[in-house]
């Protein structure tokens, strides 16, 4: 299967690729392209351009900055998984970024690229909500950062223009205890249902799949600060959400086993 | 568009349109048939490469992506003279295959997963191989086939 034809560019700075993407309104960008290219491939995708910010090297790192991590946009899923520091101040991204997809798929897919596509199914915008991030975007009238609650807008739609490139999340250290239920039949699948718990001075808890754009689990929260147990919190677990039915699972199936791993998820954070 | 790519240690070009993707490159501008098309929707693992030393699906990766940097096949494994890598006796003396359909991509994804841990037990194997599918063998001759490797290797150094 080939995708549509397309014109292929290749950014060596973010200006450059803003600049691109500005003359072209059908263009996109390519980052490691393992959400892409499945739906160009497919043809639900045909842009007339692809801006390749594959090379800006710039745009791959972890470092600490106060009471932040700072994750460049092209870190990948690989790099994420086996960072030290993030292992030591936000444990909770790599033992999620291990978990996505598999090894070789690890090798090429970038945290960037994962927030921007913006799929209620996967695995890292759920646990960025949950964690409180900010994304940081640059476009033609500057940079500006946007907080991971208003950055999911719906389905596969987030808040970036189409000229402005997401360059970098910032993720709070603090989350010092954390659990990752991933439910799902086969080793390498997406989540049918996840669940991602953080606990610092509160506890903040993300859903995968539990709706068209990754979700907070607002009624668990609430209960939980107003003192309930997690027996309490876990038997609401679905409340305000709005899952799909799909070969895996029906709507019925999810809500329940959103009550399941959100219980799981409490009991493991102890 | 002109492509460079440094393929089992030489450097090869083509003149390729952009959609080209890099399983394609391999197959028909370099004749390098041994990476195989299985799903051709990054699930099976039939396709899989080293790029710049890790293993990707090629199926899922333009070839200019690829642009500049270094691929690894399954031609490129054995020496000159026919002698086998050791990973590549390895599935032949544990029986790791059937009918072969899967093998060069479990042969690449092998290789990193040998190059990414210092030692290796049965688990990380597993772990490692979740991205590749094999249909006959059930991947129990596989998994001893990448323990023993790491043995061989090990032992060689
Ligand atoms: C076999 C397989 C299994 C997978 N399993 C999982 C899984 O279990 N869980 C999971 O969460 N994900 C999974 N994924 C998706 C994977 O994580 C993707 O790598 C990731 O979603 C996209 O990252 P990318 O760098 O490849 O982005 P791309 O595919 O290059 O881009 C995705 C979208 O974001 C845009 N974009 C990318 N980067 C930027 C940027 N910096 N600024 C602005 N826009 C940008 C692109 O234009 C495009 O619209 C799987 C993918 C495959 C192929
Ligand atoms: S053919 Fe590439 S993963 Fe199946
Ligand atoms: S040996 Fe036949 S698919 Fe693996």
């Amino acid at each position: 299967m080939y995708p549509s034809s397309f014109d292929y560019r290749r950014a060596s700075s973010v200006q450059e690729a803003i600049a691109m993407l500005s003359s072209d309104e059908d263009a996109k960008v390519l980052a490691g392209g393992h959400s892409l290219i499945p739906l160009m491939k497919l043809r639900l995708a045909s842009p007339s351009m692809l801006v390749d910010i594959g090379r800006i090297s710039n745009l791959s790192y972890v470092r600490k900055e106060g009471s932040q991590v700072a994750i460049g946009a092209l870190t990948r899923h690989r790099d994420v998984e086996t960072s030290e520091l993030l292992a030591h101040e936000v444990p909770i991204l790599s033992k999620v970024a291990g978990q996505i997809g598999d090894p070789s798929v690890r090798h090429v897919g970038t945290i960037g690229g994962s927030t921007a596509h913006g799929d209620g199914a996967a695995d890292f915008p759920a646990a960025l909500l949950a964690l409180g991030a900010t994304m940081v975007a640059e476009g033609p009238s500057g940079r500006r950062e946007i907080a991971a609650s208003e950055f999911f807008k719906g389905f596969l739609e987030t808040a970036l223009a189409p000229d402005e490139i997401l360059t970098e999340i910032r993720v709070p250290t603090g989350f010092t205890k954390y659990a990752f239920q991933k439910f799902n039949r086969r080793a390498q699948d997406w989540a049918i249902v996840g669940v991602v718990a953080v606990r610092g001075e509160r506890t903040n808890v993300g859903f995968i799949n539990m709706g068209p754009t990754p979700l907070r689990a607002t009624a668990v929260e609430e209960r939980l600060s107003a003192g309930a147990s997690v027996e309490e919190a876990a038997a609401v677990a679905d409340e305000g959400t709005s899952p799909s039915a799909d070969i895996n699972a029906s709507v019925e199936y999810r809500r329940h086993l959103a009550r399941v791993l959100v219980k799981r998820a409490l009991s493991e954070l102890g | 568009m002109r492509v460079e790519v440094t393929v089992n240690g030489q450097e090869r070009v083509a003149d390729v349109e952009p959609r080209t993707l890099l399983v394609h490159l391999l197959r028909e501008h370099f004749a390098l048939t041994g990476t195989n098309v299985g799903c051709d929707t990054s699930s099976c693992g039939a396709c899989t490469v080293l790029l710049d030393g890790e293993s990707v699906k090629s199926c899922t990766v333009l070839a200019a992506q690829a642009d500049g940097r270094a691929v690894t096949t399954i031609e490129g494994l054995a020496d000159l003279d026919g002698t086998l890598h050791p990973l590549q006796r390895a599935f032949q003396e544990n029986h790791a295959l059937q009918c072969g359909y899967c093998t060069p991509g479990m042969v690449m994804v092998s290789m990193s997963i040998l190059a990414e841990h210092d030692t290796l037990d049965e688990a990380t194997v597993r772990e490692g191989l979740e991205g590749n599918l094999c249909r006959c063998t059930g991947y129990h001759n596989i998994v001893k086939a990448v323990l023993a490797a790491k043995e061989a290797m090990g032992a060689s150094r």
